[in-house]
């Protein structure tokens, strides 16, 4: 091989074959992929996220969330994600359309989070959660967020956000409360809006077996 | 070394005369890359230190949450992420760029011209790669997965690479006619290769993000293929190159160099997206990414098994050479690391090896005990011919050696174990032979992540060692820069003085 251009010729088809596979190819028919009309309610899914929550996930990405959280479902059968109650069914492109920067992820230190929003945790517990994650779950590796928290003395009325019944060592000093900052309240808003519960045509499991 | 080799070593070498005038002519090349080539190197060990700092912080991390858990720009998504482009964009590519002007200025009996637009272009990198750390510890990062850079340091990235890949390619097209060597088709392939996936992902992701699950696609078309087409052919251009340099005999097979070139330009290219199995993907590219995978054990056992045969019969030298010790290691790890890739695209294995430390692991086994490995070795082969210094200190380099050897080794296998452990905890089910109802054998996630943390530890502990290695590493390259320069006739360091050191060496 000691002819340069045909040597570079080869080089070039080479990356060229799976740049066309890859990302050329689905470009133009993924990339095409739009909502869904639901024909009941004229709705189209997936929903646009609220504003607040729409800030909170450039919270979620400046702390990194995504390199320990995923946000997607495998099917039911392959994995236990639908045991463990992270979605019943398996997460499609079409749950992403909304979305200007996806945010798979691909490891699991934590839970997934594609339908964190849908499981029965209120913003008080996502608030201690963030605040420091053994109040809400002790032996979590975790880290603590307590610096999206503000603690400050309470000037006339105390603040209807502050966080209630917290255990003596995080409880602020008398006449103090601690109050979530605004990108606490994003990131919350954000983390209860992730829910993809609508079942789209293709989202339908199939039983691939055959059997039922 | 045998008889037999020294024979067939012996007929296919130049005869004295020549080989003198073949010693200048390299000298005088080496003399032309020595501005660039040793800013390279001095940037790739800065940012070596940092990143390993980076790693060890975010390691204690994990088994210790509270540790240094009030400062933000520490939190854990942060440090880990300044930790891996530190090491990706500031060492490994550092590195590869030094080993790669230099190789590409010898192979092509080319001497480097024009070297200030190389000193612009490798001081922009540089500054671009700061910026972009700064960017992510700030909170800036892009979140997406090896191009976490904030788009204000991308495009000055960009330039640079694409003038330094430029350089190397306008020395390998002043090259002096005759036999291209299997180390210039990788670097040529990888220098091309490189600004090609890196423009694509960056406008495609950052710039005029695509739609939808197209995203994740490219995002793992780019991230798989950092590794397979630009460090893994500067890695083996490396081995092609120093392993029979330093052994004083050639490559054992032409066609199997040859065969792993092309299935490698072929397969590997295809392979990134078996990093989303199961994921929101058309199952044909998840399928066809597969294959690609599997096909992968092609060109790594011919690699293997070329490099294997050439070594076999000069094992001995193992004792003497540094820069051999390193890049054997490398080798071997190159071959293991790359079959247990292909096992875990398998769909039965991802199943329960994907989102786990199974899979960090093997990361570094690719990017460290091969990568990182093979550039050190290449680093104690260049120094002394840039500098006109040699090491001072064998013990030196055995502490280098063994403390990553082992380290590495202890953070691979620990790391593998946990996350088995922690893949199999995360699917395994039990039926209830009454009511035919399936349940989880380990329903709290928070005992999965509990029965976890001693491989997590066992990692930090891997750390320290790897961090000691690299720090006498740094302490031995300056130490080295200290010295005198010798006038003449030096002799190479070696690191078992009674082994017997052949007359090609000497």
């Amino acid at each position: 091989m000691n002819k340069g251009p045909l040597l570079f010729l080869g080089i070039f088809l080479a990356l060229a074959f799976s740049w066309t596979g890859i990302v050329l190819t689905n470009h133009l028919t993924v990339g095409r992929i739009g909502t869904y009309v639901d024909a009941d309610t004229g709705t189209a899914f997936p929903q646009a996220v609220p504003g607040l929550a729409r800030r909170g996930k450039l919270v979620y990405q400046e702390l990194g969330c995504i390199y320990c959280h995923t946000q997607q479902v495998r099917r039911p059968g392959f994995g236990a994600d639908d045991l463990r109650g992270w979605g019943e069914r398996q997460s499609v492109p079409r749950d992403y359309v909304q979305q200007e920067r996806l945010l798979l992820g691909t490891m699991r230190t934590g839970p997934d989070l594609m339908n964190v929003g849908a499981r029965p945790l209120n913003a008080d517990w996502h608030y201690k959660h963030l605040l420091d994650p053994q109040l809400t779950s002790p032996g979590s590796i975790m880290p603590p967020f307590a610096f999206l928290f503000e603690t400050r003395k309470i000037v006339g009325q105390p603040s209807p956000k502050a966080i209630q019944g917290l255990p003596p060592q995080y409880a602020p000093p008398p006449g103090h409360e601690v109050v979530p900052s605004h990108r606490a309240e994003a990131l919350v808003a954000y983390l209860m809006s992730l829910k993809h519960e609508f079942d789209y045509p293709e989202s339908i499991p199939v039983n691939v077996s055959g059997g039922k | 070394m045998s008889s037999a080799d020294s024979s067939l070593a012996a007929s296919l070498k130049p005869g004295p005369a020549e080989a003198t005038a073949e010693r200048a002519l390299l000298s005088e090349i080496d003399v032309s890359t020595r501005r660039p080539v040793f800013f390279f190197l001095c940037a790739a060990l800065v940012w070596l230190l940092a990143g390993t700092a980076f790693a060890l912080i975010a390691s204690f991390k994990l088994h210790n949450p509270a540790f240094l858990g009030q400062a933000e720009w520490l939190t854990f998504g942060n440090v880990r992420t300044a930790h891996l482009n530190s090491v990706v964009y500031g060492w490994a590519t550092n590195a590869a760029f030094a080993v790669a002007i230099w190789l590409m200025a010898r192979l092509s009996r080319a001497q480097l011209r024009h070297l200030g637009i190389l000193d612009v272009a490798g001081l922009f990198w540089n500054v671009g790669v700061a910026i972009g750390v700064v960017g992510i510890l700030r909170g800036d990062s892009t979140s997406i997965e090896w191009l976490e850079f904030p788009a204000y340091a991308t495009p000055v990235l960009f330039v640079a690479y694409a003038l330094i890949g430029l350089w190397a390619i306008i020395t390998f097209r002043f090259r002096q006619p005759g036999h291209v060597y299997v180390s210039q088709w990788y670097l040529l392939a990888a220098l091309f290769w490189f600004p090609w996936l890196y423009s694509i992902a960056q406008i495609m992701l950052v710039f005029a993000p695509a739609r939808g699950a197209v995203q994740p696609l490219v995002n793992w078309w780019f991230a798989h293929n950092v590794l397979g087409l630009w460090f893994t052919p500067i890695g083996l251009a490396s081995i092609y190159y120093f392993l029979p340099k330093v052994l004083g005999k050639p490559i054992h097979s032409y066609y199997l160099s040859a065969l792993g070139f092309w299935s490698l330009a072929l397969f590997y290219n295809w392979a990134g997206v078996h990093h989303l199995i199961g994921g929101p993907e058309p199952a044909w590219v998840i399928t066809a990414g597969i294959v690609a995978s599997l096909l992968m054990v092609i060109p790594v056992v011919a690699t293997g098994i070329n490099h294997h045969v050439t070594m076999v019969g000069s094992f001995g030298r193992l004792k003497d050479s540094p820069t051999l010790r390193f890049i054997v290691f490398g080798g071997v790890s190159y071959t293991l690391t790359s079959l247990i890739g292909s096992a875990m695209a398998v769909r039965s294995f991802n199943e329960l090896a994907h989102f786990t430390h199974f899979t960090v692991a093997h990361a570094h086994h690719g990017l460290y005990a091969f990568f990182t490995m093979v550039m050190f070795g290449a680093i104690y082969y260049m120094m002394p011919r840039l500098t006109g210094r040699e090491w001072p200190s064998a013990p030196l380099i055995s502490v280098h050696f063994w403390f990553c050897a082992v380290g590495i080794t202890i953070y691979v296998v620990g790391l593998k174990i946990g996350g088995l452990i922690q893949g199999w905890e995360m699917i395994a089910t039990t039926t209830d032979p009454q009511t035919g109802e399936v349940a989880l054998r380990v329903p709290l996630f928070l005992d999965i992540v509990k029965h976890t943390l001693p491989y997590l530890v066992s990692r930090s502990l891997a750390g320290v060692m790897i961090t000691i290695g690299h720090l006498a590493f740094a302490v031995h390259f300056v130490w080295m820069l200290l010295q005198p320069r010798a006038v003449a006739g030096t002799q190479p360091v070696r690191l078992s003085p009674d082994a017997a050191l052949p007359a090609s060496r000497a």
